[in-house]
């Protein structure tokens, strides 16, 4: 998606896309006459539960990182494309910046809740034993879709797990050591996140 | 993204009321409203209707999917797998884990196409995004546009999978809507381009797609789908071909045949349906129904190796499914 996406971009394009008076600049002019103030949202979030106000547009990415300072988890594409945004909602992996905070109705579990007293979750111990990054800002979202990835089932072959984490893209290619790291932490999980 | 009214709805009927656009997945409504492309002044959030319709029924009459399913869980549906692996395939075959989890079936047949000048609203000439105003994929970057059911005014491709699967199993559609309830075949939900390709299928305003069903077919099991892309995994189709196969020995007694990234809705492929019927599947036979397949086929310049990356496509395709045992 990301590569046919950067591909298709033509020159013109892209300096359209940042010229003055772009589509994105002209917005306020052009905002619509909707709902102004905000909604009453509950969010449990490893754990704990929040009560937030917030804007309907709030991202669930955006309620994590802007309001319950749970920064770990990341905004790369900000469209569903790249995978660092993962988090889980009732054990299921999702990309909380195509997610409605006000939509979710499960408990949210993110790259902050995944250690216990103190002690590194085996998928983020793994992914230090094997180097399993460079730039690091991928990895929350790698190790949470890799422990989703583990208990799905669907890390039972090298390929199986290079296909259940094609969502995670990784610029800086350490999609070896990624694999590595998953294989090994694999039989060493919790049964639950 | 623009700002807009958020309200939940507990059943179909509220929904329907209430208008509006239906947020389930997610996956194509916010990614579109952030583009600017989508701008609806109110979402109703239809997640809670997976009461309803969030369910997997498979018995004689064949296998029923509510349109709250969610990707992932229809993909690994053990009935789904073993009667019907072309539609457990074209599931898991598309985007990624995650968006597997997030999509329902409902939205993934109402996906919008990534025609790269659709999505960036810095281009004037859409005629899906404003009608009248042109169409810049003509002469444009169009190597991933489409060379079957083009129109002069629109040549964006038909990006999912799933739909093939259901036109090729014969599937029908079930609807809620303002006046009522109602079924058709999943082959008219969709329509061509033509003079105004802002139209996309005939729902009517405020209608919402329930469920999906497939008729029992024994030969189903005998199905599968072929993605043929520029990565192994999380992209669109260049071509693809859902393929379900009776045969009696080799010979052909009915074919099903449908076609992915190469059109611009989902594409039924009768005439190579046709030319296979009764006929002993080889190679030949194969390639003589891809040729009927894509005679219709327009291209646009850098789209050009479509037409033939579709047939040998297709042709892959009935020959794995002939090699399948079943």
């Amino acid at each position: 998606m990301t590569a046919g996406f950067i591909a298709d971009m033509t020159r013109r394009s892209v300096l359209e896309t940042f010229a003055a008076g772009s589509a994105v600049a002209a917005h306020p002019a052009q905002a619509a006459p909707a709902a102004s103030g905000t909604l009453p949202v509950t969010l449990n979030v490893n754990g704990k539960a929040h009560v937030l106000a917030l804007d309907p547009r709030t991202t669930l990415l955006d309620a994590l990182r802007e309001h319950l300072d749970l920064t770990g988890s990341k905004k790369g594409c900000d469209h569903g494309q790249c995978g660092a945004c993962t988090v889980l909602v009732d054990g299921r992996r999702v990309l909380s910046c195509l997610t409605l905070a006000a939509s979710v109705r499960g408990p949210v579990t993110t790259i902050e809740g995944l250690a216990q007293d103190g002690s590194l979750h085996p998928m983020q111990q793994a992914f230090i034993d094997h180097d399993a990054f460079q730039c690091g800002y991928c990895t929350p979202g790698q190790i949470m879709s890799a422990v989703a990835c583990v208990h799905e089932g669907h890390a039972r072959s090298d390929d199986e797990i290079r296909e259940y984490m094609s969502g995670n893209l990784c610029r800086c290619a350490a999609y070896p050591n990624i694999l590595a790291a998953i294989k090994d932490a694999a039989p060493r999980m919790p049964d639950k996140a | 993204m623009r700002p807009f009214a958020y309200t939940r709805a507990n059943d179909a009927a509220e929904a329907v009321k209430a208008g509006g656009s239906f947020l389930a997945g997610g996956t194509t409504l916010l990614d579109l409203m952030k583009l600017d492309v989508m701008r609806p002044v109110r979402v109703v959030d239809i997640n809670d209707l997976s009461r309803d319709f969030g369910a997997i029924a498979y018995g004689p009459q064949g296998l029923r999917l509510g349109a709250l399913v969610h990707m992932a869980e229809a993909a690994q549906h053990a009935d789904v797998v073993r009667n019907y692996p072309v539609i457990a395939q074209s599931l898991s075959l598309a985007a990624s884990a995650q968006l597997r989890n997030m999509a329902t079936l409902g939205g993934n047949v109402l996906q919008r196409t990534r025609c790269t000048y659709f999505r960036d609203t810095s281009w004037s000439h859409c005629n899906k995004r404003e009608p009248g105003s042109g169409c810049a994929a003509l002469d444009g970057v169009n190597r991933k546009h489409a060379v079957l059911g083009t129109s002069p005014n629109c040549i964006a491709t038909y990006a999912g999978d799933f739909a093939q699967a259901l036109i090729a199993l014969d599937a029908t559609v079930e609807l809620a809507g303002p006046s009522g309830a109602r079924r058709m075949p999943f082959a008219d939900l969709h329509v061509a381009p033509g003079d105004d390709p802002s139209v996309e299928t005939v729902l009517r305003p405020g209608e919402l797609i329930t469920a999906f069903t497939i008729p029992a077919l024994s030969f189903a099991r005998r199905s599968l789908y072929l993605k043929i892309r520029d990565r192994q995994s999380y992209e669109f189709a260049l071509a693809s071909a859902a393929v379900a196969l009776d045969l009696d020995n080799s010979m052909v007694r009915e074919a099903r045949i449908a076609l992915g990234g190469v059109a611009t809705r989902p594409w039924r492929a009768r005439e190579a349906e046709a030319a296979l019927r009764g006929k002993s599947l080889d190679e030949n036979a194969a390639r003589a129904a891809a040729e009927a397949a894509f005679a219709g086929a327009v291209t646009h310049g850098k789209n050009d190796y479509k037409p033939e990356l579709g047939k040998r496509t297709l042709v892959r395709a009935l020959l794995q499914a002939k090699a399948l045992e079943a």
